[in-house]
């Protein structure tokens, strides 16, 4: 890793932002990476817009403030893209990772980002999450494009974190499902 | 400076170490009426003794026996509910010529 | 068995707990402490403690409760928040005038009013006249490390002070981080089985009678060696840390200096934001720009002459404040005070100015710190100070 990575997530109220955030913290632990996870705090109603952030480092985290210029934006919820500037304060070559079923061009052009240089991948992780968990929930899937568009956490590991922590408290064939959506997310996100 | 123990030689915390030690606090002194008991009139009834609130009514044999004048503040409960009203509060000032 | 796991820092308070298995716990929600007390009332569900969880219906009741239990010679403890703490105000006084070991995460967070859930230090200076052990935790793990020590300088002989201790809301009480466990047979060991130094109420054969009123004759002599604690704690908190450093490998002292030896100007702040000050003298450093940091971690008792010392050879430094003492000099936020004290009585001749900041969890973040730097370098240069008190970071 090297330097000191900033991500953070945008999603509404309940679509598992902050769960995702610190599994993401957890495989990262497991990693032996140093890590902090923490959501913005505001109104906490279900469907309001909000954020979230996790650092990831190979040394020590001293910092406390918010992430203000981040190296990856992950978007869990396509309707956003209107109502939030998820590309606020995004690094130079940073990579912005979207659900959505609009291909990377699309999302290029709408967001005004053409000639710049981010990297943009998107996948459909409301489809991947409705077929195999049965729920529009998408951070788990998420999390699976996480790892092929940055390269920082061993899918693998993220796999085996979820078995982890969601087999304490899922039935085994919704973990398994989880997993599956995670794969899956994997395989089908798309750079542009 | 008011005398008492200086704050090295007091229990810490305000606690009070020994039990039972509020009969050290006599409060006698405040009693402006004595009462004074006609033992002939007494019944050994002992009510005098469960509405003392001062715990002043001496009791030997299950006898009334007289007054603990130490604590005793002269409050006259013991008059009020005496049935033969064998108690009379008399004022201290009675007491003083005698001395 | 150590662990190293991701938690927040109400979680790895909950886990001390755990791990120090107090006798009684009363408490009552508040957010941004909720958390903390919940999750150990999972560990009482489950069984992994044997502590008595008491659910009451206020603060007030929450360390009433406390109280009593001290008293009658239990290891106790509690959590609290902002208002909480506020509605604790009476009996805060009380616990530590008893001589009471309590110990006390407070989650630190904005009072109303307005009605704010977000951090600041304000309940905490608010109470730092209350008697009370203070220590301040920058993240998660030293919330977890200060808590473990927090047992033992209470329950020292020479203190029996209640001790509260501090995380920033949400900054840290929420914010996951990597913390590393000891075992529970090591915190069990390092706590010890609670012996109570006082006489207690359920001694039966030494019956003792607490709380006793103390008029003009006594109450002043009990004021008095209520400093006497006071004194002995600074000694104390230096000895449980140099003892908790050689089983943990982590170091504790008064406070941190942070590359302050050879700085020219230095910043002195509490908790998360001494974090993220790090973060920025790094990178000034790496500029060849001389700035140090220092983080105070034990408010009460003050280390005024250790402080001062530890400052005499800056040029220039800032206080930063995450509250406001309304009325005193200049406004200034309590830290402020106490630093300019120090440097009356123990020496130090360059300026120091205060800076409030972050009220009711108002963003702070690095370009504001390195504000201040530059700042200090600008009254170096220009040998002038403008302002004594500024508002970093308040729309004008």
């Amino acid at each position: 890793m090297g330097k000191l990575i900033e991500i953070r997530w945008h999603a509404r109220g309940g679509q598992g932002a902050v769960t995702a955030g610190k599994l993401l913290a957890e495989t990262a632990l497991g990693a032996g990476f140093y890590f902090q996870a923490f959501p913005d705090y505001g109104a906490e109603r279900m469907g309001a817009p909000i954020r979230a952030y996790t650092r990831l480092s190979d040394s020590p985290i001293t910092l406390h403030s918010p992430v203000l210029e981040p190296d990856v934006v992950i978007v869990l919820d396509p309707t956003l893209l209107g109502v939030v500037d998820v590309t606020e304060g995004l690094k130079e070559n940073g990579v912005l990772l979207i659900n959505t079923t609009e291909p990377p061009e699309e999302i290029r052009k709408r967001l005004n980002l053409e000639g710049k240089n981010i990297r943009i991948f998107t996948v459909d992780a409301s489809t991947i999450a409705i077929q195999e968990l049965g729920r529009e929930i998408t951070n788990t899937p998420m999390l699976g494009a996480f790892c092929v568009a940055t390269g920082l956490l061993d899918l693998n590991k993220i796999m085996e974190q979820v078995r982890k922590d969601f087999g304490k408290k899922l039935r085994p064939d919704v973990v398994e499902a989880n997993v599956r959506a995670i794969q899956r997310a994997a395989q089908e996100v798309k750079q542009g | 400076m008011p005398k008492g123990t200086g704050w090295k030689d007091i229990p810490i915390g305000g606690l009070i170490l020994e039990a039972g030690n509020s009969a050290e606090y006599k409060t006698g002194g405040w009693r402006a009426f004595r009462p004074v008991r006609d033992a002939e009139k007494c019944i050994h009834c002992l009510f005098c003794w469960i509405y003392c609130p001062d715990s002043s009514i001496l009791v030997q044999d299950e006898k009334m026996v007289g007054f603990d004048l130490e604590h005793c503040k002269g409050c006259g409960v013991c008059a009020q509910v005496c049935p033969t009203k064998c108690i009379t509060m008399t004022p201290e000032t009675e007491f003083e010529k005698e001395k | 068995m150590r662990e190293i796991m991701a938690l927040d820092g109400n979680a790895a308070v909950a886990h001390a707990m755990r791990q120090i298995n107090p006798d009684v716990v009363a408490a009552y929600p508040i957010t941004p402490q909720t958390s903390t007390v919940q999750t150990f009332s999972e560990f009482v569900a489950n069984g992994l403690v044997k502590t008595e969880f008491i659910t009451v219906e206020s603060e007030h009741s929450a360390m009433s409760a406390c109280i009593g239990a001290a008293a009658a010679g239990a290891r106790v403890m509690t959590a609290t928040s902002s208002a909480g703490l506020a509605f604790m105000w009476e009996v805060l006084y009380i616990a530590a005038s008893y001589r009471l070991p309590i110990v006390m995460l407070d989650v630190n967070r904005a009072l109303s009013g307005p009605i704010n859930i977000h951090c600041d230090h304000s309940d905490t200076m608010g109470a730092r006249e209350a008697g009370w052990i203070q220590i301040f935790s920058e993240n998660a793990q030293e919330s977890y490390d200060n808590f473990i020590q927090a047992v033992r300088i209470a329950e020292h002989p020479d203190v029996l002070l209640p001790v509260m201790v501090m995380h920033d809301g949400f900054i840290t009480s929420h914010a996951m981080e990597r913390v590393e466990l000891l075992s529970d047979e090591e915190v069990q060991s390092f706590v010890g089985e609670y012996k109570p130094a006082m006489p207690t109420l359920l001694d039966v054969h030494n019956p003792v009678t607490y709380g006793p009123l103390d008029f003009y004759d006594y109450y002043f002599e009990h004021k008095r060696q209520q400093v006497e604690g006071m004194a002995h704690a600074q000694e104390v908190i230096l000895e449980v840390a140099r003892e908790y450093e050689k089983l943990s490998g982590r170091r504790y002292g008064l406070f941190e200096a942070y590359r302050l030896e050879d700085a020219e100007v230095a910043i002195v702040v509490l908790s998360s934001t001494a974090g993220t000050t790090k973060a920025v003298v790094d990178k000034l450093r790496a500029q060849g720009k001389k700035v140090g940091l220092l983080k105070p971690r034990v408010f009460r008792p003050f280390p005024a002459k250790e402080l001062a010392d530890a400052l005499r050879h800056l040029k220039a430094v800032a206080v930063m404040d995450r509250s406001i003492s309304f009325g005193a000099m200049h406004n200034a936020g309590p830290l402020y005070l106490e630093v300019l004290s120090a440097q009356r009585i123990y020496g130090g001749n360059m300026p120091v100015v205060d800076y409030i900041f972050g009220l009711g969890g108002r963003d702070i973040v690095p370009a504001q710190i390195e504000s201040v730097y530059d700042d200090l370098f600008r009254i170096l240069e220009t040998g002038q100070v403008e302002r004594l008190v500024t508002y970093l970071g308040v729309r004008e």
